[in-house]
């Protein structure tokens, strides 16, 4: 159940984190260059802003009370040893909903520099935000900052548990997905606007603004996800071994290509960047330690083959805004535009899959598993039910107010 | 000490949250029962236009209390939600269905949409207050023991006293929001909603003031030990002034000095959270479970205070700054006549 509501929570993350920056880009343009026409587009972005932002405040409460519904013995054991994230993170909220509030209902009503730096503390926000979370999630993965005596939880270090060593890479690679997210979304909408034919300048600048911020980070999110699969081949070679479905211990192990195909040694190349590494494999742990291998090695795969192609569909588009100055014509591009939006949160997902279901049996890892954190309450099944009723009804009130936005006509002020 | 500090920090939120969050879902309340589509239309518009800006900040105090909890909290945190997950998932179903409405009226392409959406809208205003509120009630009647789901999942917040806080919940809620409102509708100079906010705000005033006075009464058949703490010390005084503050906002809406009635009003309802909290001092989970006991190592709650501290410096100016916005009628989509 947790799960389903992480997977409708982290897409409105994406926006919560990379949607201000998008739309203050934009503000800053007319500040810069006095065109109208980037206000009027900045105006109509923080609206969708809002709408996204406030579903993302309702899905959120409800994570935070699953926490407590789901897993009380996951709460009652750590809650204290991660709760300082959680804590800056609740105020990161606090403040990203005071100031997205005085952003989109300030919009004329502030002297136009008030305004723009109101912008500011929101785009902080969402990073601060998620560096909290990505904090928890890493301490997860790699438990620090404690230590267990006869069973019971002693000598919480929180900062030690804040700062753990598996943060920074988890959080380069989630706030860039933010920014790949949020922006192939965009592009992908004027994207299809633009086979439907409106292909006038708001367009085309929508377009392009939402593009650039992907494209540009699309390629170094290729290098952050080397730095994070070499991380989890070092501290976590079980979740490895999954996610390349190496069954036994080997040395120069080769890389899988997909039907039988092999690379030799590449998979010790990738992992250790030394081709006669010795990669362990899923044998070395028992049975009942081992991930649930399947999905995990589909979703990683997924998630490497999307982002590879979205870098590929960046470079392609800043190659051309470069060399020619323009966006290229051909219909395939838009086409693979329309797809990069849904692709972007398809790999998102799967990524998040991946260091989820990779760290199975544990919730925490090599600590805590999951089974024991679970609650005793009954009728989860029911409740899962409801639940899922709720976000597709959300998600279509989501999509309703987002087309009647985009509907209402586009006044350019004169 | 410290559990103390971060217990009161934990209650400022948990104020902050039964005044701003429960306005909101009083504002629901009278949205439910503003009458027909064309009588009620003013007081709805009102409604929205006055929550629109300032809802989602009030909500995150929610969220603030939460992660509060189970900081500092976390034994009594798990305790809490494993034995009172069926109450306190119903309100978090109505926090999402109620959001969602809100955000979506207004935009309605039909009658039948708009009647639907804003019945959603107003039945999960009434609903989540009145679960949050049996939650509180389950706790105060001791019902809540330590453990996963150790105590009754049904039999502790459907007793006498967890559905009598749930009631006082909703209507407390509803005259905060009336008070509020009518202040709102001054200052957008609509005298004949100030007015009509004005009648709601005492009548429901009358009826809070009678259900506070008879909850008095089941405390004491239910929970004596908790009677006891609010009829002598620091619970007394809160009492007292809890009375004081709510027949002065009744003198003040009689006189129609709606400005100074917001405050009033909002210190009745915060004197309750508070004479609650010293009556049961100093178990947070009566009848067994201490503040003390239940609270996380010292070198926690130490970050997570100074973390809090830090915070509340950055928040409580933007909070300030955006409510002065806000109630000076500055923010607000531009679709809508300029004040």
């Amino acid at each position: 159940m947790q799960a389903m509501s992480f997977a409708v929570h982290i897409p409105l993350v994406c926006f919560g984190i990379a949607f201000p920056a998008m739309v203050v880009f934009l503000e800053g343009l007319w500040l810069r260059t006095g065109d109208p026409l980037y206000k009027a587009l900045a105006k109509r972005w923080s609206k969708a802003m809002l709408i996204l932002f406030a579903i993302g405040v309702v899905t959120g409460t409800i994570l935070s009370f699953e926490m407590g519904l789901l897993w009380p013995e996951f709460m009652a054991t750590f809650g204290d040893v991660f709760g300082l994230a959680f804590g800056i993170e609740g105020f990161s909220f606090f403040m990203e909903a005071i100031f997205i509030a005085i952003y989109v209902y300030g919009w004329d009503r502030l002297p136009p520099r008030v305004h723009i730096a109101v912008g500011f503390p929101v785009i902080l926000a969402g990073f601060a935000g998620s560096f909290n979370v990505i904090a928890v999630n890493g301490w997860m993965n790699q438990p620090t900052g404690f230590s267990i005596r006869n069973g019971e939880v002693v000598d919480v270090e929180p900062i030690t548990a804040l700062f753990n060593s598996n943060l920074w890479h988890e959080l380069t690679h989630m706030y860039l997905a933010g920014f790949m997210v949020a922006g192939f979304m965009v592009a992908s909408v004027y994207g299809y606007a633009w086979l439907r034919g409106r292909r006038d300048r708001r367009h085309l600048t929508g377009l392009v603004v939402a593009l650039s911020f992907a494209a540009l980070v699309a390629p170094v999110q290729l290098l952050v996800g080397d730095w994070s699969a070499r991380t989890v081949a070092e501290r976590q070679p079980i979740k490895l071994a999954a996610l390349e479905g190496l069954k036994e211990t080997e040395k120069g192990a080769p890389f899988e290509v997909g039907g039988g195909i092999e690379i030799p040694k590449a998979l010790s190349l990738l992992a250790f960047h030394d081709p006669d590494a010795t990669v362990r494999g899923l044998d070395t742990v028992p049975e009942e330690d081992q991930p649930p291998t399947g999905i995990v090695k589909l979703s990683f795969r997924a998630m490497v083959a999307i982002g590879t192609g979205l870098a590929a569909l960046g470079v392609w588009f800043v190659w051309m805004w470069w060399r020619r100055g323009r966006l290229p014509r051909t219909l395939w591009f838009h086409r693979a535009l329309v797809a990069a939006g849904p692709l972007s949160v398809v790999a998102l997902i799967a990524g998040w899959v991946t260091t989820e279901v990779g760290r199975q049996p544990w919730v925490v890892y090599e600590v805590m598993r999951t089974e024991d954190a679970v609650t005793g309450a009954s009728g989860i099944p029911v409740g899962f039910a409801a639940l899922g009723l709720v976000y597709v009804a959300l998600a279509a009130i989501a999509y309703v107010m987002l087309r009647r936005l985009a509907r209402k006509p586009f006044e350019v002020e004169a | 000490m410290l559990a103390d500090l971060a217990m009161a920090v934990t209650l400022v939120g948990v104020t902050a949250y039964v005044v701003l969050g429960g306005a909101d879902f009083g504002a629901g309340f009278w949205d439910l029962t503003a009458g027909g589509a064309e009588r009620g239309a003013p007081v709805r518009a009102m409604i929205k236009r006055a929550m629109a800006p300032v809802w989602e900040a009030n909500h995150v105090w929610l969220i603030f209390v939460l992660v509060m909890l189970w900081t500092a909290f976390p034994e009594a945190f798990g305790a809490l939600t494993s034995t009172l997950a069926i109450p306190l998932f119903l309100a978090a179903l109505g926090i999402v269905l109620r959001g969602g409405a809100f955000a979506l009226k207004g935009e309605a392409g039909t009658i039948a949409e708009a009647r639907a959406l804003g019945a959603t809208f107003a039945l999960s205003s009434v609903l989540v207050p009145f679960f949050l509120g049996t939650s509180a009630g389950a706790i105060a009647a001791g019902e809540v023991p330590l453990g996963n789901a150790a105590g009754d999942e049904w039999g502790s917040w459907t007793g006498t006293l967890p559905i009598f806080v749930g009631l006082l919940a909703v209507v407390t809620g509803a005259h905060l929001a009336a008070v509020f409102l009518g202040a709102d509708s001054q200052r957008a100079g609509q005298p004949e909603l100030v007015h009509a906010f004005r009648r709601r705000a005492l009548g429901s005033g009358v009826v809070a003031g009678a259900l506070a006075i008879a909850g008095l009464v089941v405390v004491n058949s239910e929970a004596p030990d908790l009677y006891d703490g609010l009829t002598s010390g620091a619970g007394l005084a809160c009492v007292i002034g809890s009375a004081a503050a709510g027949l002065a906002t009744l003198a003040l809406e009689w006189r129609e000095r709606f400005e100074v009635a917001r405050y009033s009003a909002a210190a009745a309802v915060a004197a309750i959270v508070a004479g609650w909290a010293f009556a049961q001092e100093p178990y947070l989970l009566p009848p067994d479970v201490t503040v003390q006991e239940a609270a996380a190592s010292d070198a926690v709650l130490t970050a997570l205070l100074i973390a809090a501290g830090l915070g509340m410096a950055l928040l409580v100016p933007a909070l300030v700054w955006l409510f002065r916005l806000a109630l000076s009628g500055r923010l607000a989509y531009e679709e809508e006549p300029r004040p």
